[in-house]
C-alpha cells in the first residue's frame, strides 16, 4: 500500500504545481498578453501553422511592441476540437490572464467559445472562423470578426456570373457540412433572385475517397458546375473532374477554398481556368500585399495562403486597436470599442472596416486560376468593392431568413 | 475493492474537495473535467474490466445523453431533473438497443461492432442538422439551477457538484461490482463456457452489464454538457471512445478507482504537456506504450499485485 501512497502524493504534487499561478504584474509596462488558438495537431495542423506564421510575421515587423508595451503571444493547440478549445481558452484567461483572445479555425470551435467569451468579457477576434451566424443571428458582444463570413464572397460571385457569363443553369456540389451549405446557399440566393437556376445540389461526405459516383450524377445539361471543397478533397475533386472528361464540357466555378494557396501549389493544369471568389488572393496586386508576400516567403519559405493573410492582418488589426487605446488594454470596454472601430485604408486584402455586427466590410475578388511564370495563381479578374456580409440586403430582412443550410434555400429547380 | 483501496479513494475525494477552494479557477475546471471523465471511465470499466468486453463505442451513450441535455436545455428550457433523467434514459435506451446487436460478438468482433454502432450515433449527430445543428454543435447549454444559494455557473460549486456525482457513481458501480451480479460478470470474464456450464445466463448478464454501463456513460454525458455548455459531434466521435478506453487501460481495468486515476492522468497530461510542446501527443503515446509494456494491467493493477 505504500506504493499507492507514493502515487497519491505524486498526484497531489502535480496538483500543487498547478497551484503556482503566475504572480500578477499590474504595471502599465507589463507585456500585453494575446492568447492565440490554432489547430497544431490533427488534420488541420498545416493550416494551423500557416495561421501562426502570419501572426508572428506581423508582430515581428513591428518589433513585437506597441504603445511602449511588449506583446507576448501565447499559442495554444486547440486540435480543431471545441472542447479542447474551451479548455485552452480557460487556461489562457484564468491562468495566463490574457488581454485579448484570437485565432481558431473551425466553425464549431467558434460557436463553442462564444458563450464563454461573452461571460468572461474577453475582447476576442476571429481571423479565420467564417460561420455566418457568429456575426449575424447569434452575434457575440465580445467577438469581432477580422476574417469573413462564408457566404460573403458567394453573394457577389453569383452577381458576377449573372452579369458576365451566359450560365443560367448551374449544378452545385459541395461538402456536406455547414461551410458547404453556407457557401453554396449564398450563391443560390443571389443567383436565383437574378433569374438563374440551381438545377442540382449534391452533398459529398467529408470523408469521400472517390468522386466518381458523384461526378456521374452531375447533370450534363447544366451550363456550369459550382463546387466547394477544401484541402485534400479540393485537390482530388478538381483532378477527378478533369479525368471524368467534364472539364472541357462543363465550366467549373468554385468557392474560394477550392483553389486557395494551401492546395493550389499541389495542383496541375487541371485547375487552370477555374473561377472562384474570395476576399483575398495571393496574386492580388497592391503594395501591402506585395510587401506581405515578400516577407512571408522569406520567413516561411512558401507562398502565403488566405489563412496566413488572415492572421497577419488580424495581428495588425489588434495592434491598431491597442494603439487607439494608448496601450491601456486593461480597459476592456475601450479595447473592444477600438477593435470595432478599426478602419484599415489599405491592407494586403484591400480596405477593411467593421459593420455594426462585427464583421468586416471588404473587397471580394473574382479570381481565375492561371499559370504565370510556371506557377499557378488566382489572378484577380474582377473586384467587388466594400461588400457587406449581408450583400445588398437590409440586415434585419436578411436575418429573418433562416441560415443557409442543407435544405435552405429550397432547391426549386432540382429534379 | 475492500478495505484500503476504498479508504484511499475516499481520501482522494476528500483531499480534492478540501484543496478545491484554494485552487485558481483553471486547475479547478480541469479537476471538474477529471471528475466527469472518471465517471465515463468507470462506466466503461464495468464492461472492459469486469466483463471483459472492450467497447470502442462508449462515446455513443456519453454523446447521446449530452445531446439530450443540449437540446432540452436550449430549446425547451428544461430543468435539472428533466435533463438528468432524459439524458440517462436516452443513453440507457441506446445501450439497450445496441446491446442486442453487440453482445453476440466477443473480442475483436465486439470491438468492431461497437465501433460501427458508435459511428452510427456520430453520423446522426453530424447529419440530423434540424435536431443537432450538425457540425456547428449546440452552444449555450445552461447549467441547471438547483435553487441553492450557490450558482452552478461558478467553477467551485460546479466542481463540488461534479465531485459529488463522481462519488455517487463510484459508490453505485462499486456496490454493483461487489454484488453477486458483479461476481458473475467476473466469472464470465474468466471463463464464459464454465459459467454457462454452471447454469448462468451469460448472455443476459453481459447484456445487463452493457446497458448499465451505457447508462452511467450517459450520466457522465449529462455532466459534460453542463460543464462545457456545448455539445458537438466531436463528443460522439471515435477519438472520445478511444480515449476512454485508454483511461481504463492506463489506470487498471477491473479496479474502478484505476480508470478514475487514468482519467486524471490523461486530462492533466493533455492539458499540461501540450502547453510546453507541440509534440505532446508523442509523450502521451510514450506513456501508453510504457504502461502496456511494464504494467499491462494498468497502473493500479500493477500496484495491487506487483509480482505474479
Amino acid at each position: 500500500m505504500t506504493r499507492i501512497r507514493i502515487v497519491a502524493s505524486a498526484v497531489l504534487l502535480v496538483l500543487a504545481t498547478s497551484l503556482a499561478a503566475p504572480l500578477g504584474v499590474s504595471a502599465q509596462s507589463a507585456p500585453i498578453k494575446i492568447g492565440f488558438l490554432a489547430p497544431l495537431t490533427g488534420p488541420f495542423a498545416q493550416i494551423g501553422k500557416d495561421m501562426v506564421n502570419g501572426n508572428q510575421l506581423y508582430l515581428a515587423e513591428i518589433g513585437g511592441q506597441v504603445a511602449g508595451r511588449k506583446i507576448e503571444v501565447l499559442v495554444e493547440d486547440d486540435e480543431g476540437n471545441p472542447a479542447t478549445a474551451l479548455n485552452k481558452s480557460r487556461k489562457l484567461v484564468d491562468q495566463d490572464k490574457i488581454s485579448i483572445l484570437t485565432g481558431g479555425m473551425l466553425a464549431n470551435v467558434g460557436y463553442a467559445l462564444q458563450p464563454y467569451i461573452d461571460s468572461q468579457k474577453i475582447p476576442t477576434t476571429y481571423p479565420v472562423i467564417a460561420a455566418d451566424d457568429i456575426t449575424q443571428r447569434k452575434p457575440a458582444k465580445w467577438i469581432v470578426r477580422t476574417g469573413w463570413t462564408t457566404s460573403q464572397p458567394t453573394h457577389p460571385f453569383a452577381d458576377w456570373v449573372l452579369k458576365n457569363t451566359k450560365y443560367r443553369k448551374i449544378a452545385a456540389i459541395g461538402m456536406d457540412y455547414a461551410f458547404g451549405y453556407e457557401t453554396i446557399g449564398g450563391f443560390q440566393q443571389v443567383f436565383e433572385e437574378g433569374g438563374g437556376q440551381i438545377v442540382q445540389r449534391i452533398w459529398a461526405p467529408l470523408n469521400t475517397n472517390d468522386f466518381a459516383p458523384f461526378l456521374a450524377q452531375i447533370r450534363r445539361d447544366a451550363d456550369a458546375v459550382l463546387a466547394l471543397f477544401t484541402g485534400r478533397l479540393a485537390l482530388q475533386f478538381v483532378k477527378q473532374y478533369e479525368e471524368a472528361g467534364l472539364k472541357g464540357k462543363l465550366p467549373l466555378l468554385g468557392g474560394g477554398t477550392i483553389t486557395d494557396e494551401t492546395v493550389l501549389p499541389q495542383m496541375g493544369d487541371e485547375a487552370i481556368g477555374l473561377i472562384t471568389a474570395l476576399h483575398y488572393s495571393q496574386a492580388l496586386d497592391n503594395p501591402a500585399n506585395a510587401k506581405f508576400n515578400k516577407a512571408f516567403e522569406a520567413s516561411a519559405g512558401k507562398i502565403p495562403s488566405y489563412y496566413s493573410e488572415a492572421t497577419y492582418t488580424n495581428a495588425r488589426w489588434i495592434v491598431e486597436a491597442i494603439k487607439a487605446v494608448g496601450g491601456k488594454v486593461e480597459d476592456r470596454d475601450a479595447l473592444l470599442a477600438a477593435l470595432r472601430r478599426v478602419d484599415l485604408k489599405e491592407s494586403a486584402r484591400g480596405p477593411l472596416k467593421v459593420d455594426d455586427f462585427g464583421n468586416p466590410i471588404q473587397n471580394i475578388y473574382i479570381r481565375k486560376v492561371e499559370r504565370v511564370g510556371g506557377r499557378l495563381q488566382n489572378t484577380v479578374i474582377a473586384t467587388y468593392p466594400a461588400v457587406s456580409q449581408f450583400w445588398k440586403y437590409k440586415p434585419d430582412e436578411y436575418m429573418k431568413r433562416p441560415l443557409y443550410g442543407r435544405d435552405y434555400p429550397p432547391c426549386r429547380y432540382c429534379q | 475493492m475492500r478495505g484500503r483501496p476504498i479508504a484511499v479513494g475516499v481520501a482522494a475525494l476528500v483531499a480534492a474537495g478540501a484543496v478545491a477552494p484554494l485552487l485558481p479557477s483553471y486547475p479547478l475546471t480541469l479537476l471538474t473535467q477529471v471528475a466527469i471523465m472518471a465517471v465515463l471511465a468507470m462506466s466503461l470499466d464495468i464492461l472492459l474490466g469486469y466483463t471483459g468486453l472492450p467497447s470502442l463505442g462508449h462515446a455513443a451513450y456519453f454523446g447521446a445523453a449530452a445531446y439530450a441535455v443540449g437540446i432540452l436545455a436550449t430549446e425547451h428550457q428544461a430543468g435539472f431533473f428533466t435533463c438528468l433523467i432524459a439524458g440517462v434514459l436516452l443513453a440507457t435506451a441506446t445501450a439497450a438497443l445496441f446491446g442486442l446487436v453487440a453482445i453476440r460478438a466477443t473480442g475483436t468482433y465486439f470491438l468492431m461492432i461497437t465501433l460501427a454502432l458508435g459511428m452510427v450515433v456520430w453520423g446522426l449527430a453530424f447529419r440530423w442538422v434540424s435536431l443537432t445543428k450538425g457540425d456547428n454543435g449546440i452552444a449555450g447549454v445552461p447549467r441547471p439551477d438547483l435553487a441553492l444559494p450557490w450558482s452552478l455557473a461558478a467553477p467551485l460549486p460546479f466542481f463540488y457538484f461534479a465531485l459529488l456525482a463522481a462519488a455517487l457513481a463510484w459508490a453505485a458501480l462499486g456496490t454493483l461490482a461487489r454484488s453477486p451480479f458483479g461476481l458473475t460478470l467476473r466469472g464470465i470474464r474468466e471463463s464464459e463456457t464454465r459459467m454457462r456450464a454452471l447454469g448462468y445466463d451469460v448472455w443476459l448478464h453481459k447484456y445487463l452489464a452493457f446497458v448499465i454501463s451505457g447508462g452511467f456513460a450517459g450520466f457522465a454525458g449529462v455532466l459534460w454538457a453542463w460543464y462545457n455548455g456545448f455539445v458537438s459531434p466531436v463528443d460522439v466521435q471515435l477519438v472520445t471512445s478511444v480515449e476512454t478506453l485508454l483511461m481504463v487501460a492506463l489506470g487498471g481495468p477491473g479496479t474502478l478507482a484505476g480508470p478514475a486515476l487514468g482519467a486524471a492522468v490523461i486530462v492533466f497530461l493533455k492539458n499540461f504537456v501540450s502547453v510546453y510542446t507541440k509534440r505532446w501527443l508523442l509523450i502521451l503515446g510514450a506513456v501508453y506504450i510504457g504502461v502496456i509494456l511494464f504494467a499491462p494491467r494498468g497502473v493500479l493493477g500493477a500496484l495491487r499485485a506487483p509480482h505474479r
